[in-house]
């Protein structure tokens, strides 16, 4: 297959870099793609035309770009389209997606459904997060909502900065609603994963979406921050530092590890046993890449059991080539990347009270040529003390941590999913109140089961635009 | 190129005899030679005999008495101490009487006086404070017959603001220095030409454009560009959209203890590639295996920038830099090998800053 050369993209415009980053097959090595690498004063420059992109989309009523994201997302889904200076059909794309960010093929064609499913239902999609709102509104900037009442909503950016990751084409349905809202796009791809900002840009734009509406700049490490820097409104995918840097700062919406967790109530923790799938969904699907993939099953007693039944259900688990429907398992494509995550876990388990339950079915890390696998691992933790028993790994990891049920919401920590069985009200109240989890699911919901019409780490109808006070005398108002 | 070779080679063993003679030496080197087996005055006779001294530490640069760098030959001259690093710990130091003012002098020859008249007066828009860069602008700015404008800029205080995340002060940090900078240029006093840095120059003419005007329009001709990294697609990006044609811009790879190394003419048939020449004989630029420092790469393949300085102010042989770069062949400007693609060593940058400066 000849390479792809990829632009940048400045508002729709194509510009061809001097510098260029190969995207490579983490099996073969082939080069699959070069991408041309912005450096930060072409963001600088381009930002003087962002006010355009939210003018160009204002220009379309959102009703017309919730009806082009679903011609979108079937062009997506089904079309043969642009990819640099190549074509790409839709097998192309979870191949090449596949290739270089190193999930399974079928992984990369359930995540196409995703988007394709979020693309399609956009209208209940921003219903749900606008609260019923008149779209309208959000046009114009004010107006009489159902009850009567005069609201207005202010955009606070024209444009919402993406800092994408390499590794999780999951994110992506993220910002997929910020087009039909009006707002431009300014993306920085994961350097693994350019294939879905570009494939989605070229399904907007052939369904009408304005080419000037949309920029990309793949770039180096700086360039996540000059897109933060430059834009009043930014999503950034990252880790713990990430996550730290930007904490606080009302322009940026940080999505880091989830530390996403199942708690088992003292009610409930004596019939674990029928739980078991829902906990191996949660740390197992989607090769536990997701934020929202649990890494922790937290229960006052019966956790070495738990964790017993969790390894012998994930712990045969073995790397198969991308390309096999069965492959469950996605390999870390950056060189190096497996070994450092394994030797870190492997420091963590010489803690007492520690063990590793999945040991007995053979070595965990798998070092191929060009790549490595982590099969999935068990931790037992006697005490939530334990460094090992509140960490995240990008594959299926998981430690079964004991704690009473009167520490358990205090020893947590931030969490982004929940999912608490238990039936004791009390506890559920607790749950209810607990700021630092993000997703609460009672019952038993796998925490990676997800809502389309809820929203996700944050309101991104709140975080693009301001609800304030608005009054009128004018005879006649900006319409 | 053999007659420049031959000229290093004179070079070395005149800078040798002197830095190694106990009548002119400097105490630094006397000492070191007294614990060598062998006698550097007899022993080193070109260019490659200097691989006879271990790696140059640049530990031995930092703290004092700096006067252990001064050469008996040179007691009583006015001294000038230039300071590189610094921003945690003692920096390292550089004694100058004349060198500074010898190498800009040099590389006042090769800008093109269509773009940097003579006479003309300059700006200053980079490192202030302990720095060689501070003091060898203006002087090659007065070399060429005209005045130096300068601003502060404190590149520790940068440095510390990034690793400290202050990213907002950073922001008003540099908005001050090149505030600093417009209100000089619109102060009247006819400044053609500048020294600055990329990231400078891209917010100097950001805000310029801000307020309705262009680097150009300022009336700038002639930018002598360095400090900090200098890609090829950010050359092509300055020239084509910062400045446009009339402003001709000169990138250079310098530092305190090397002197400045200029680069052949940046063009657009050229991939507007970026290749550095040492200002030898007195300092020599060589590209060394990662593995293995005393080998030189092949033409065009990567390898770690080492630099030899030869001047009787200064000796330094074998010194390791913290940039990496592709080996070039000699050309006609500058008969001897140079060095491309210069950028951090890729080990010591995950642990290097780079400020705005």
């Amino acid at each position: 297959m000849a390479i792809l050369n990829i632009p940048i993209l400045r508002w729709g415009q194509p510009y061809t870099s001097l510098d260029t980053e190969d995207v490579v097959h983490f099996v073969t090595g082939e080069t699959l793609a070069r991408v041309s690498q912005a450096n930060t004063g072409l963001l600088g420059r381009d930002m003087r035309l962002s006010e355009r992109a939210r003018q160009v989309l204002t220009e379309i009523p959102i009703s017309e770009l919730i009806a082009t994201m679903k011609k979108a997302g079937d062009l997506y889904l089904n079309a043969t389209l642009s990819m640099g200076d190549g074509a790409q059909t839709p097998d192309d794309f979870a191949r090449q997606q596949s290739a270089s960010t190193g999930l399974p093929e079928h992984m990369c064609k359930a995540n196409m459904s995703k988007n394709h499913f979020v693309l399609s239902n956009m209208d209940k999609i921003l219903d749900a997060l606008t609260r019923g709102l008149d779209l309208n509104i959000l046009t114009r900037g004010y107006g009489i909502e159902s009850r009567g009442v005069m609201v207005s909503y202010q955009a606070q950016s024209p444009v919402l900065g993406l800092v994408l990751p390499s590794n999780s084409p999951g994110v992506h349905t993220l910002w997929l609603p910020v087009i039909p809202m009006q707002v431009g796009l300014l993306l920085k791809p994961g350097p693994q994963e350019p294939w879905t900002p570009y494939r989605m840009t070229a399904a907007f734009t052939q369904a009408g979406v304005p080419k000037e509406a949309i920029a990309i700049y793949p770039g180096y490490g700086e360039m996540g921050a000059e897109v933060v820097r430059r834009s009043n409104r930014t999503m950034i995918f990252g880790g713990l530092p990430t996550v730290e840097r930007y904490r606080g700062d009302p322009r940026v919406q940080v999505h880091g590890p989830g530390f996403s967790k199942i708690m088992l109530g003292d009610d409930v923790v004596d019939d674990w046993e029928k739980y078991i799938d829902i906990m191996v969904d949660s740390v197992f699907l989607n090769s536990g890449r997701g934020c929202i993939n649990c890494s922790g099953v937290w229960a006052s007693r019966h956790t070495r059991e738990i964790a017993q039944a969790l390894a012998e259900r994930m712990g045969p688990v073995e790397p198969k080539p991308p390309e096999d429907p069965e492959a469950k398992l996605a390999a870390f494509t950056v060189p190096g990347a497996a070994r450092a995550i394994w030797n870190s876990i492997e420091s963590g388990l010489g803690e007492a009270g520690v063990e590793h339950v999945t040991g007995k079915f053979g070595s965990r890390l798998v070092e191929k040529q060009r790549c490595g696998y982590l099969r999935p691992v068990v931790i037992h933790c006697d005490s939530p003390d334990k460094t090992l028993s509140n960490t995240e790994f990008m594959f299926p990891f998981v430690s079964v941590v004991r704690c009473t049920q009167n520490e358990m919401i205090r020893r947590i920590g931030p969490t982004l999913v929940a999912s608490a069985i238990t039936n004791d009200e009390q506890f559920q109240r607790q749950l209810m109140d607990a700021t630092h989890i993000d997703r609460l699911n009672l019952g038993p919901v796998p925490t990676i089961q997800l809502d389309w019409l809820q929203p996700h780490e944050g309101n991104i109808v709140e975080f693009l635009f301001r609800p304030r006070a608005f009054q009128s005398r004018l005879e006649k108002v900006a319409v | 190129m053999h007659e420049a070779k031959a000229r290093l080679d004179a070079q070395v063993r005149e800078i040798v005899e002197w830095h190694f003679n106990p009548e002119t030496g400097c105490p630094f080197w006397l000492e070191f030679a007294t614990k060598l087996d062998w006698d550097p005055r007899s022993e080193i006779h070109s260019f490659e005999d200097l691989k006879k001294f271990p790696p140059f530490e640049d530990e031995w640069l930092r703290g004092g008495p700096v006067r252990r760098w001064l050469p008996k030959g040179f007691e009583g001259r006015p001294l000038f101490t230039f300071e590189t690093g610094g921003t945690t710990g003692v920096p390292k130091s550089r004694l100058a009487i004349e060198d500074f003012r010898i190498d800009y002098e040099m590389f006042s020859d090769t800008l093109p006086d269509e773009y940097f008249p003579r006479g003309a007066n300059w700006l200053m828009l980079g490192p202030s404070g302990p720095r060689r860069l501070r003091l060898a602008v203006e002087h090659l700015c007065q070399h060429r017959g005209g005045i130096c404008f300068c601003v502060d800029l404190d590149p520790r205080w940068v440095i510390k603001l990034i690793k400290m995340g202050e990213l907002a002060a950073l922001e008003k940090y540099k908005a001050h220095v090149i505030e600093q900078a417009i209100t000089i240029l619109e102060a009247g006093h006819d400044i053609r030409c500048m020294f600055t840095t990329p990231k400078l120059l891209e917010s100097l003419a950001e805000e310029l454009e801000n307020r309705g005007t262009s680097v150009k329009a300022a009336g700038i001709t002639g930018i002598f560009a360095g400090g900090t990294e200098f890609t090829p697609q950010y050359t092509r990006f300055a020239m084509e959209e910062l400045l446009g044609t009339g402003v001709y811009l000169t990138p250079t790879y310098g530092n305190t203890l090397m002197g400045l190394a200029c680069s052949k003419p940046v063009t657009p048939d050229d991939g507007y590639k970026i290749t550095y020449f040492a200002p030898q004989p007195r300092a020599a630029i060589e590209v060394v295996a990662f593995d293995d420092a005393d080998r030189v790469v092949e033409y065009g393949e990567t390898g770690r920038v080492r630099l030899t300085t030869l001047t009787r102010e200064t000796f330094i042989p074998g010194f390791l830099e913290r940039d990496e770069g592709e080996r070039e062949r000699p050309c006609d400007l500058y008969p001897w090998d140079g060095v491309s693609g210069v950028r951090p060593f890729r080990k010591l940058a995950a642990q290097t800053t780079v400020g705005v400066y």
